[in-house]
Order: C-alpha cells, then sequence, then structure tokens
C-alpha cells in the first residue's frame, strides 16, 4: 500500500486544524488549544500510519489509538470524519445531544474510539492492557497513545509506564504532546515536567524528541520506531506549540478551552490556510 | 435438611472460594485474566499464576494503573478480575472504574478479598466498611458479596459468564460454610433461607451465620422469621424485599457501614412502597481498630444477641 507523502500530510494537517475549529466553532465549546498543538502527528497517524478500517471500525486486528488527553477530541473527529468513520457533517454536532461527539470521547457513542476518556492520566494504562493482548494473543497490531504534558503529572502514566517496561510492550507507541502549557499557565510554573525524554526512558522506554510541527520529522520518527522490535515500548516527545496555527492562540493558556468568536473563527480559517505557504 | 437444622461449624474464608474458583473458570476460558497488585498470596490467586502464568498480570502495588489495564484488556475480549483487597478494589481506583469501565460499561470483575472488618487485625485502615456503598452509586455496576464459600464459588462462576462491571467482595477470615456444594445461586436473586410471618431479616455476606443463628434463637421462641441471604445489593432484589414489605417489620445485617449498604438499599425500597419499619444492624458509621474481628463486630452491634433483641423490640412496634 502506497503510503501517504509528507507533502500531502502537510495539506490533511490544515484540513484538520480547520475541521476541528470549525466544529469547535460551531459548538462554541471546547478545546482548541491542545487539539491544534497535536494536529500535526494526529494527521500522520490517522492518514499515514493507523492501519484502521473505517467500514469496519471494531475490526478485531486494527490498530488501536487511545486519546490520553482526551479534552483535545476535536482533532481525533476530525481525523474520524475525514477519514469517513462518520459522515463528515457530524461535525456540526459536536457536544449535543445524541452526537458521536461528546465533550470527551465516548467508545460507546463513537465509531473509531478504542476506549473512553477524558479524566485525565488514565489512557496509557488502557493502552498497556490492548498491548498485553495483542502480545498475549499473538496479534500483529500495535497501540499507538497520545499523552498531554500537564498529564504526566499525574502518577498513573508512571504506573503505566513500569508495567509497559515490564512486559516489553514493543508493540506501544507513546507520544507526548509537549506544548508546555496547561490551564493554569505554563507547565514550568503549575509543576515543572523538567526533562520528560530522559524521566521516560529512564523508566525504560525507548525515546525520541522531535519538533512535533515538523511532518518530515514526524514521519520519519514513525518510520524508525515502528520496525525496531526490541521489547521496548517507544516514547516520542513532541515539542509542540499549543493552539498552533493560529496566530492569537498560540502559546495562549486561555486558548486551552475556549470557543473562538465570528471574527476570530474567520481569522483562524484564513491564519490556518496561509500556514502552508 | 433445613440450613437452620445445620451445625454450622466448618469454616473457610471466601477469599478461598475464588482462589479456587478461578483456576477452574481460567482454565474452561483463555480470555479469563486475573490482575494481581503485588498480594497475590493473600487474595489467594498463587494457583492462578502457577497454572495460568499467560492470563495473569502483575502490576505491582500500582491499583490504578490495574484498573485502567483490565479496562484495555476488556476491549479486546479478556474478562479481567482485578484482585485487590476492598479498600484498595473500590476506593483507591474508584475513579478508575468510573471512568475506564463503568462509563464504557466494559466487562472488567473487581474481586476483593478483606471485605468489612474481617481485615480485623490489621486495623482502621485496612478494614473496608463503605466500599460496597460506593460501588453502588456507580451506574453499570454490580455489587456482590457471598455468606459462605459455596455459594460464592457460585457467585464468582455468575459473575465471570454475565457481561458488565461486577464488584465481588470476599472476607479475610474463615467464616461458617453455610450451603450444600450443589445449591444454585444467582446474583440478583436473593436466597431465603428461612420462611416466617412475624419479621424479616435481611443480611449478607459474613453476617449471614449470625443472622442465621438469631433466626434459630428467635424460631425457638416461638417467633416465625423470613430470612433472606442478599447476597447482590445491586440490583437488589425488589420482590424479596417486598416479600418482607408485607410483613412490615425488617432487620438489616451487614459488615458494612450501616449508612448505603444493604441497609440503605432496603430502606430505599421501603420508603417507596410507604409501608413498613426497618432496623438496620452494621457499622456504626465509625473507623474500626486493631481487635479481634468478633470484638470489632461486637462493638458495633452486629451480634446474634442484638438481632434477637432489636427483633423483640420491633414486634413491640
Amino acid at each position: 500500500m502506497r503510503k501517504t507523502s509528507v507533502e500531502e500530510l502537510k495539506q490533511l494537517a490544515i484540513q484538520m486544524r480547520q475541521t476541528a475549529l470549525t466544529m469547535i466553532y460551531k459548538a462554541q465549546s471546547g478545546h482548541p488549544g491542545g487539539s491544534l498543538s497535536a494536529a500535526d502527528l494526529m494527521t500522520a497517524l490517522y492518514f499515514r500510519e493507523l492501519n484502521v478500517d473505517p467500514n469496519n471500525p471494531t475490526w478485531e486486528d486494527r490498530d488501536r489509538f487511545v486519546l490520553s488527553k482526551g479534552h483535545a477530541c476535536p482533532i481525533q473527529y476530525a481525523a474520524l470524519a475525514l477519514r469517513g468513520f462518520v459522515p463528515y457533517e457530524t461535525i456540526y454536532t459536536l457536544r449535543e445531544y445524541g452526537s458521536p461527539f461528546q465533550g470527551h470521547p465516548d467508545m460507546k457513542k463513537c465509531p473509531g474510539i478504542d476506549i473512553s476518556t477524558g479524566s485525565l492520566g488514565q489512557g496509557l494504562s488502557c493502552a498497556v492492557g490492548m498491548a498485553i493482548a495483542g502480545k498475549r494473543d499473538q496479534k500483529d497490531y500495535r497501540v499507538f497513545c497520545l499523552l498531554g504534558d500537564g498529564e504526566c503529572q499525574e502518577g498513573q502514566i508512571w504506573e503505566a509506564v513500569q508495567t509497559a517496561v515490564k512486559y516489553q510492550l514493543d508493540n506501544l507507541f507513546i507520544f507526548v504532546d509537549y506544548n508546555n502549557l496547561q490551564i493554569d499557565g505554563f507547565c514550568d510554573e503549575v509543576m515543572p515536567l523538567l526533562d520528560l525524554e530522559k524521566k521516560f526512558e529512564a523508566f525504560g522506554c525507548e525515546t525520541r524528541y522531535i519538533n512535533g510541527h515538523s511532518m518530515e520529522e514526524i514521519v520519519e520518527t514513525l518510520d524508525e520506531i515502528t520496525v525496531n522490535k526490541n521489547g521496548k515500548p517507544k516514547c516520542v516527545i513532541l515539542e509542540t506549540v499549543k493552539g498552533k496555527g493560529v496566530s492569537y492562540m498560540e502559546n495562549v493558556a486561555e486558548w486551552h478551552g475556549i470557543a473562538p468568536n465570528d471574527e476570530e473563527y474567520e481569522r483562524a480559517m484564513e491564519e490556518i490556510a496561509r500556514g502552508l505557504q | 435438611m433445613s440450613i437452620l437444622e445445620k451445625d454450622l461449624v466448618v469454616k473457610k474464608a471466601t477469599r478461598e472460594a475464588f482462589g479456587d474458583e478461578i483456576v477452574k473458570l481460567g482454565k474452561e476460558n483463555k480470555n479469563i485474566y486475573v490482575i494481581d497488585v503485588d498480594i497475590a498470596k493473600s487474595c489467594k490467586t498463587t494457583k492462578f499464576i502457577k497454572e495460568l502464568p499467560n492470563q495473569h498480570i502483575n502490576v505491582g502495588i500500582a491499583e490504578q494503573n490495574a484498573a485502567g489495564l483490565a479496562a484495555g484488556l476488556a476491549t479486546t475480549g479478556k474478562i479481567p478480575f482485578v484482585s485487590t483487597y476492598a479498600v484498595f478494589g473500590s476506593l483507591r481506583m474508584a475513579e478508575q472504574i468510573r471512568q475506564e469501565i463503568c462509563y464504557p460499561n466494559l466487562n472488567v470483575k473487581i474481586a476483593c478479598s478483606h471485605g468489612g472488618l474481617t481485615p480485623a487485625n490489621d486495623g482502621g485502615s485496612h478494614q473496608a466498611i463503605e466500599d460496597m456503598g460506593v460501588l453502588r452509586t456507580f451506574p453499570n455496576m454490580t455489587v456482590v458479596m457471598g455468606a459462605d464459600y459455596y455459594s460464592t464459588r457460585k457467585l464468582v462462576e455468575q459473575a465471570a459468564n454475565m457481561y458488565g462491571p461486577v464488584y465481588l467482595r470476599f472476607t479475610r477470615d474463615a467464616v461458617p460454610i453455610i450451603y450444600d456444594e450443589h445449591e444454585e445461586f444467582i446474583i440478583g436473586k436473593a436466597k431465603k433461607i428461612n420462611d416466617g410471618e412475624d419479621i424479616a431479616i435481611i443480611a449478607n455476606g459474613d453476617t449471614v451465620c449470625l443472622a442465621i443463628e438469631a433466626t434459630k434463637q428467635l424460631e425457638a421462641k416461638g417467633v416465625s422469621v423470613k430470612l433472606f441471604d442478599m447476597h447482590t445489593i445491586k440490583p437488589l432484589d425488589r420482590e424479596a424485599v417486598m416479600e418482607c414489605i408485607k410483613i412490615g417489620k425488617i432487620i438489616t445485617v451487614e459488615d458494612h457501614n450501616i449508612l448505603n449498604g444493604l441497609g440503605s438499599a432496603v430502606c430505599e425500597v421501603v420508603a417507596e412502597e410507604g409501608k413498613g419499619i426497618v432496623r438496620r444492624i452494621g457499622v456504626q458509621d465509625q473507623f474500626g481498630q486493631s481487635a479481634p474481628y468478633q470484638k470489632l463486630l461486637a462493638l458495633n452491634g452486629i451480634t446474634v444477641e442484638n438481632i434477637v433483641q432489636t427483633a423483640f423490640g420491633l414486634l413491640q412496634k
């Protein structure tokens, strides 16, 4: 199967960002900041890496994806809508009664969601469970899990990493969206995370630190880590910018969980489109 | 032979029932997994580890992770039993059970030894007096405690065979064997131990044997007692409670805080029906301490004498 090229992924990342912002704008509620910082990785995963089937979302051999930072679901919903897991129009129902696009991911309501998340710190444990099952059942599927940086302040993350290392889960791929912002401000001020790469490495993961907005680096990293069956879980720290792609949202903690107004939305859509050049 | 005629002398802890039954279930069904948190010996899963290592995971002292991991396993069709102590299995991992197991309604079982005051000499930190009440308020959760070794084995089997989250609570200490090995138990259906018409007693777990003894004494004094073993407090067997409401005088007995456990669950039905009086015997909304198990029960009035006395008090009403 031909893999989506870096150039194509860059184009798709624009659509991903616009789709996520459109759903938040329409709902007048949701989390733009962390959706935009994760957009490039999510594009690469959903349009190049993940072996999933929109027509058979519960296919038992599919790759799993766990959005542990569940509040960034608009960017995952954008991927699911663009890949055809749900009709594209679903994006206009975010956070509405009866919508598959709940405020935080709900596996019972939305096809393509492998586990419900929303309470931070818990998703990686679920991913570890899925990866152990894959190993024990001698399946080839892989498990991808995206963590927020602030979320790594939760102790359970480290409980889960320990387990992933103990059970030699080289079918598990952990990503940290290191945008250095959380609700109350910069992570460095709220609760310093220090050197996340060293931390994951000390716990026994094989780690990488990359520019989370360079599609070239993301693709190259995915290509490398997914072939390395060395008994170690892989962890990629992605240096990112919260709100990436929209000038007035970039690096502003307040844009963690608010929606743009008419004017802001128009400007955002324009800036995102222009960002390509 | 009626249970009331039996001498309840042979004793066995219900955590042993879990340890024995889970091996049988694991051999029959390769999807049954046990997740331990460093207390396998005490939770009686060592036989499972030895015989079914490929279906076993030990995450160390990390209960929250155990619950989340179980949820992940369940999404792939496994039937994980997280095995720990009741204080941790209900409270340390309460939010993980809510978010990752009950909210998505995944097929995970929480199997907990050291229920109620049974870890007596470990002290108040280890006595789980609020666990069933907490778990009862999570949508999709079923809450069960068997009264003896054989009923617990059957209830563990039922839990494995039904879909959805189940909280199972066992005793640390040995409790009398009440039932015959072949007696059938259904989750959600109370076991009627004795039929009567003057007063109704509804007990569960390790207090059922006390309720049986109290029933014997009351019957000997000419009081006709209806006695239920309400092993499942959620879903509560409403029909059984309705039968008791017809009598109108009900005593509940539990090794759990009188708040939000069996007594509260029964009171909810009685209040909705607007008929009947309930007296709740159980832990008196206070923490325990290190002491012999019987002493701790006595400090809370969870005794045969108090059940009998409470019955006579109610009969005066």
